[in-house]
């Protein structure tokens, strides 16, 4: 038996606020011997944005993963809106994770279809009842919020990868998640489109008041977005704090990351 | 040798659940038919040259083959009841399905393989779409049906080359060959054969869906996906071939 993180710094969750996500002692092996998560808790609250951090392989992606129900864990408890999700039949969790977004770290668009598309496919699928024109409407007004409008009837294969991540998040957004899980929002971006697509993230956190997990490798984009920072070490939460508090950490380890 | 044995076993006990999850995806709603009908169009439609080229070659040079060993027996006349008979039963079913394999099997191998790997089939799973009744349910429904439709069109294609064939030698006109073809054919040659293509046509969906959903991460498993459906599709159909086979000799 792994044992569970006792590394924890001092607790700097937002007091009082409602947990949306919370998750206790995850673990999860691949294979025989890959232990990638060694016992995993940790609280998401409402309106909060969380940034985990941490070395690639050290399980932030699988520990989203989880969230959606996309890895089953081989053993802990994961919350969603007070309902453990690892309890729910399949029309359940569905219910759960349309009110969840997730922005994969390659975008993962629909290359067979345009923007419209992509972004109509998932509306229509969970409102069935809008009428030709709403829909329409819809893609419109989200694809205006990435700043996108123009792109409407593009091939994702004719998009740049900021544009590309920009689409993603729009299709996201489609839904009105009230939580937004983003698999390294940044990777494989230059400087300058990092920075506008973690602007992004801060401006839907404030339009619709959503809360979200960032996973990121991006410092800049962690000073940015993080209301609280999560530091994953072999596969357990090693430190936990806010940019400054973890930025001013006596542990060479986690100051590393800020350097 | 027992690690082979046991990923074979391994191999046929994951195809039978996956055949199992569609049987019980494919009567419960939503129905996708939009998508049924788009894969329709392209396994159908768009393989009618490929399986028309192929299907007028086979009976044009199985005539002109036949034609020296039937003159010798002086038993020209029974050509086109014989091309339509070997056409019918065998050679059109079979042959269309392994071109089927080769296009269509591969193609969505690769196509739900290279969606597994970029995490599209994920993306789909995260907005509660449920991708197996999206992706795998319409693509093995569009075979199970397109197959054979498609071998039917070849089996007529074929007739006409073998029409084509024999009139290079000979003079026949198309009623006497059509009549000719018609003489020699009974439901007992069309309908099995019919019935194998159904299963052809199940096995390559369900192969090419299975290798692509189950590809692991990685570019070159897209290639792998594609490669192992074609020649998993390939010997399935020899095998429901030959268990047709027997199993119409027994009834008919």
């Amino acid at each position: 038996m792994e044992k569970e993180s006792t590394t924890i710094l001092p607790q700097a969750s937002i007091e009082g606020k409602v947990p949306v996500i919370e998750i206790k002692g995850l673990f999860k092996t691949f294979g025989e011997n890959n232990h990638v998560l060694k016992g995993v808790s940790l609280s998401l609250n409402k309106g909060e944005d969380l940034v985990i951090l941490g070395r690639s392989g050290s399980g932030k992606s699988i520990t989203i993963k989880c969230i959606v129900g996309l890895v089953l864990p081989d053993k802990g408890e994961i919350k969603v809106f007070s309902q453990n999700v690892l309890d729910l039949a399949t029309h359940q969790l569905n219910e759960v994770r349309i009110r969840i977004g997730f922005l994969f770290q390659n975008s993962a668009l629909y290359d067979s279809m345009t923007v419209k598309q992509n972004l109509a496919f998932t509306l229509k699928r969970h409102a069935s009842n809008l009428t030709y024109q709403e829909v329409e409407k819809q893609i419109e007004e989200v694809l205006a919020s990435v700043g996108l409008a123009e792109a409407i009837n593009k091939m994702p294969s004719e998009l740049s990868g900021g544009m590309r991540k920009r689409i993603a998040l729009a299709r996201t957004l489609i839904l009105k998640p009230e939580i937004i899980l983003y698999d390294e929002p940044t990777t494989g971006l230059d400087t300058i489109t990092s920075r506008e697509i973690s602007e992004l993230i801060l401006e839907i956190k404030k339009k619709n008041k959503t809360s979200s997990i960032i996973i990121t490798h991006d410092m800049a984009c962690a000073k940015l977005t993080a209301d609280r920072i999560m530091i994953l070490k072999d596969g357990v939460i090693h430190a936990e704090g806010s940019y400054q508090e973890l930025e001013a950490s006596e542990d060479q380890w986690v100051r590393s990351f800020f350097l | 040798m027992t690690v082979y044995l046991k990923n074979i076993f391994n191999d046929v006990g994951n195809v039978t659940l996956f055949a199992t999850k569609f049987f019980k995806e494919v009567f419960s709603p939503p129905y996708e038919f939009k998508e049924f009908m788009k894969q329709c169009y392209i396994i159908g439609y768009k393989s009618i040259p490929l399986v028309a080229i192929t299907g007028f070659i086979m009976g044009l040079v199985l005539t002109l083959q036949s034609r020296p060993t039937l003159a010798k027996f002086g038993a020209e006349s029974w050509l086109p009841g014989m091309v339509a008979l070997s056409l019918i039963r065998e050679i059109a079913p079979v042959i269309t399905a392994l071109i089927c394999a080769g296009k269509i099997s591969s193609g969505i191998g690769a196509e739900l393989g290279s969606m597994k790997v970029t995490e599209q089939i994920d993306a789909m799973e995260v907005a509660a779409i449920n991708p197996f009744k999206y992706l795998v349910v319409t693509r093995i429904l569009a075979t199970t049906l397109m197959v054979p439709i498609l071998v039917i069109f070849a089996d007529g294609i074929g007739m006409f080359g073998g029409y084509i064939g024999i009139n290079m030698h000979g003079d026949v006109s198309f009623f006497r060959y059509i009549s000719k073809v018609f003489d020699s054919l009974a439901f007992v040659d069309i309908i099995p054969a019919t019935i194998k293509t159904f299963f052809f046509g199940f096995f390559i969906g369900m192969i090419g869906c299975y290798k692509g959903f189950n590809a692991e991460n990685g570019t070159a498993s897209v290639g792998q996906a594609a490669n192992s459906a074609v020649v998993t599709a390939s010997l399935t159909i020899f095998i429901i071939d030959m268990l047709a086979v027997q199993l119409t000799d027994l009834l008919f």
